[in-house]
């Protein structure tokens, strides 16, 4: 927990937190995760995601998550290797992503 | 994937997954061009030059940020704030061009005139010695221009109002950027807020001249086609106060900068570090006056 | 890791089905060291090469000799730092961080494209990066939207469509000085000479000196050999020049009817070990400029943080006194 916590505000300032980025590329479309971007706070974290991934456009919807607050799902239920170290890795669930053999998801 | 194609893997993909954008309209498509009548062609000319050249040479000293940002994240803020703003500047000089009526582009205004036939504030020109300054600059200067802006979306040249109209869009992006650093900086810890204490120190004396009226200036505000930049000080300065506050920190009291006998940037009188400015912006084009590119 | 060895090869087995399905591998599967080492070493590198690689482009911007083309140059860029940014992204999927692979960068720990260690002396350099170093970009990270780690292609097909523009610049940069003066056309010329060969050492080390390429190949993280892709970029690049009417810098290069592709001359693989060992014209400049930048904001960095703290501290007094 105070792990957690050091990721949320890292004091030291060498490193700020990761978050995770969603956009919604057009009406219709889900929010779909685009990648993870480092950010103070919440409002910075949404100006760069704004700035980052979807640079020069307009129009876009986009959510940002910090990476510490995302609950995930294993894909499998072994999980073996990442165990010890699960809290690194937890931070980047990219299992959001749609699988590429969806089609015009 | 086939091996005679390297586009084919940048082709095949679905384009939807990913957060790009479309159309990119040019702000100023279905605008009639036409002057407005009983509008002084110079004084139109004249005062488009004005508000391009604030918006090229702040935009410049951002490009200078380039490769030295605090962070990566933040290369990519700044270089988008410096990109709308080259984009204001290439309307505007457009503007100019087509005010003047003779053959000059925007190009010849960039880079064929000399440091004297520059008229933006002094502020923007400034060379900024750290982040705290150019967060300082950068509030002063997107509050200045927002509220200007604002007024000129209503102007009698229906180019300037479109400018206008599109730009009140980025400047308010970079307004508040600004405004969230200085109150980060000023608001962090206490080293950051020395020196965003400094460096507002240091801007302050230059946000006066941002308020003085050129005489191009009244004329346009009298013909419907400009704003009058005295009529914007109490607006701005409840934005300072407000921004400055959240930082926790008080607006500087401090003398305004004097200029050369009464005149500064708006009358082409800047500060030294302009010359050096101008030399690096025009350095390639100037080497090859014959050249396109 | 506490697993036992039958678990473990049973492991092993699924994660090379997926690999032998062409399945993609996801960062909370199962992988083998080697082969999470292998890619956060090659995307830190790739992460680190756009960032430096600013540098020498960014080098002209406030010089960009008429406004489209400083709008163009910048807009660029903006592209390559955003660009790195995505790809650090993916190597923190597998568990690395990026202010970590950034000590490594500034200490001189990793290694970026030896390309970058090059100086840019003209503006037409702007053009002929974007000519010859995007195109053997390109030619390298096109196979890679394909890479069986999933996150790395994802970032790569984002990377591959923006960096297309990044060439088609260049080339029409070139284009319109060698339609220009004299003055120009010489301009254009002489950086062709200076990048050239450096653009052939992006490939790496031939076939035979680079041993982990075979591995590389059967992880599908790599899809093509050193050689392979060096040949095409050639292929693609002679015509290019010929419509541009400049000439390469190589008196062997010539057709061969009976391969089906260009020869040309040996590279000089002394100069090329010489850069990557950190004796290129710019090296040092390079990492020096990056650590200022990085050590240089780590006020602004913390300033933010420490921001960030007192805002949440504000904010659970508040809620608490809400609660009470």
């Amino acid at each position: 927990m105070s792990g957690q916590a050091g990721e949320r505000s890292d004091a030291s300032g060498a490193q700020w937190p990761l978050y995770e980025v969603f956009v919604r590329s057009k009406r219709g479309l889900n929010h779909v995760h685009v990648g993870s971007l480092r950010a103070a706070d919440e409002r910075m974290a949404l100006r760069h995601a704004r700035d980052v991934y979807t640079r020069r456009n307009e129009g876009v919807s986009i959510w940002v998550v910090a990476a510490a607050d995302i609950t995930a799902s294993s894909p499998d239920e072994k999980d073996p290797f990442f165990a010890p170290s699960g809290d690194k890795v937890y931070r980047h669930p990219t299992f959001y992503d749609i699988p590429d053999d969806v089609p015009h998801m | 994937m086939s091996f005679d194609n390297a586009y084919e893997a940048i082709t095949e993909q679905n384009d939807a997954r990913w957060a790009f954008g479309t159309g990119f309209d040019s702000p100023l498509s279905g605008v009639d061009s036409e002057l407005p009548e009983g509008v002084d062609r110079a004084d139109l000319a004249a005062y488009s030059l004005m508000l391009a050249d604030d918006a090229l040479v702040v935009s410049h000293r951002l490009q200078q940020w380039c490769t030295h940002a605090p962070e990566l994240e933040e290369e990519v803020a700044l270089a988008n704030i410096a990109l709308d703003l080259l984009g204001q500047a290439r309307m505007l000089y457009s503007r100019a061009g087509q005010a003047e009526g003779g053959d000059r582009a925007e190009d010849d205004y960039a880079y064929f005139r000399t440091e004297s036939e520059f008229g933006n504030v002094r502020l923007a020109e400034l060379a900024q010695p750290d982040f705290a300054f150019l967060v300082a600059t950068l509030l002063v200067f997107t509050t200045w221009r927002l509220a200007l802006l604002q007024r000129m979306t209503g102007s009698r040249d229906p180019v300037l109002a479109a400018i206008a109209a599109k730009g009140i869009k980025e400047v308010t992006y970079h307004r508040d950027y600004a405004a969230q650093w200085v109150v980060r900086l000023g608001d962090g810890t206490d080293y950051s807020r020395q020196r965003m204490r400094d460096a507002l120190e240091a801007v302050w004396p230059y946000v006066d001249e941002l308020f003085a009226t050129h005489p191009v200036e009244r004329r346009m505000a009298e013909a419907g086609v400009g704003a009058d930049p005295a009529s914007l000080r109490d607006e701005c300065a409840a934005v300072f106060g407000t921004v400055l506050e959240s930082a926790t920190l008080e607006v500087p009291q401090v003398s305004p900068r004097a200029g050369v006998a009464g005149r500064a940037g708006r009358h082409g009188v800047h500060t030294e570090s302009m010359g050096y400015l101008v030399a690096e912006l025009q350095s390639v084009a100037r080497a090859y006056p014959e050249a396109t590119w | 890791m506490t697993t036992t060895e039958p678990d473990q090869s049973e492991l092993e087995r699924q994660f090379e089905d997926t690999i032998g399905r062409d399945q993609r591998i996801e960062p909370r599967d199962w992988m083998p060291e080697g082969y999470r080492s292998t890619l956060v070493r090659q995307i830190a590198q790739h992460a680190h090469s756009e960032i430096i690689g600013m540098q020498p482009e960014a080098n002209w911007i406030t010089r960009a000799p008429s406004l489209r083309r400083k709008a163009i140059l910048l807009a660029k860029v903006q592209d390559e730092a955003g660009h790195g940014l995505y790809l650090y992204s993916a190597t923190e999927t597998l568990g690395a961080d990026r202010s970590e692979l950034t000590g490594k960068l500034i200490s001189g720990k990793q290694k970026y494209s030896s390309i970058f260690n090059y100086p840019t002396l003209t503006f037409a350099d702007v053009g002929v990066i974007g000519w010859l170093v995007d195109g053997a970009a390109i030619c390298n990270q096109v196979p890679l939207c394909r890479c069986s780690y999933g996150p790395y292609a994802r970032a790569m097909i984002r990377i591959c469509k923006e960096e297309s523009f990044h060439q088609r610049q260049g080339y029409e940069l070139l284009m319109t000085m060698m339609r220009g003066t004299p003055g120009q056309r010489r301009m254009v010329q002489e950086a062709t000479d200076r990048w050239w060969w450096p653009s052939l050492m992006m490939f790496g080390p031939p076939d035979g000196d680079s041993p982990n390429t075979a591995q590389s190949m059967a992880w599908k993280i790599k899809r093509h050999t050193n050689d392979e892709l060096r040949q095409r970029f050639v292929d693609m690049t002679v015509p290019q020049a010929e419509a541009l009417g400049v000439t390469l810098p190589d008196p062997d290069l010539r057709w061969n009817a009976e391969r089906g592709h260009y020869d040309f001359g040996e590279i000089d693989w002394t100069e090329f070990t010489a850069v990557v060992k950190g004796n290129g014209p710019c090296n040092a400049q390079r990492v020096a400029q990056r650590r200022h930048a990085h050590e240089g904001g780590s006020w602004v960095r913390e300033a933010a943080a420490s921001h960030a703290q007192k805002q949440e501290a504000r904010r659970r007094v508040r809620q608490g006194e809400g609660a009470a």
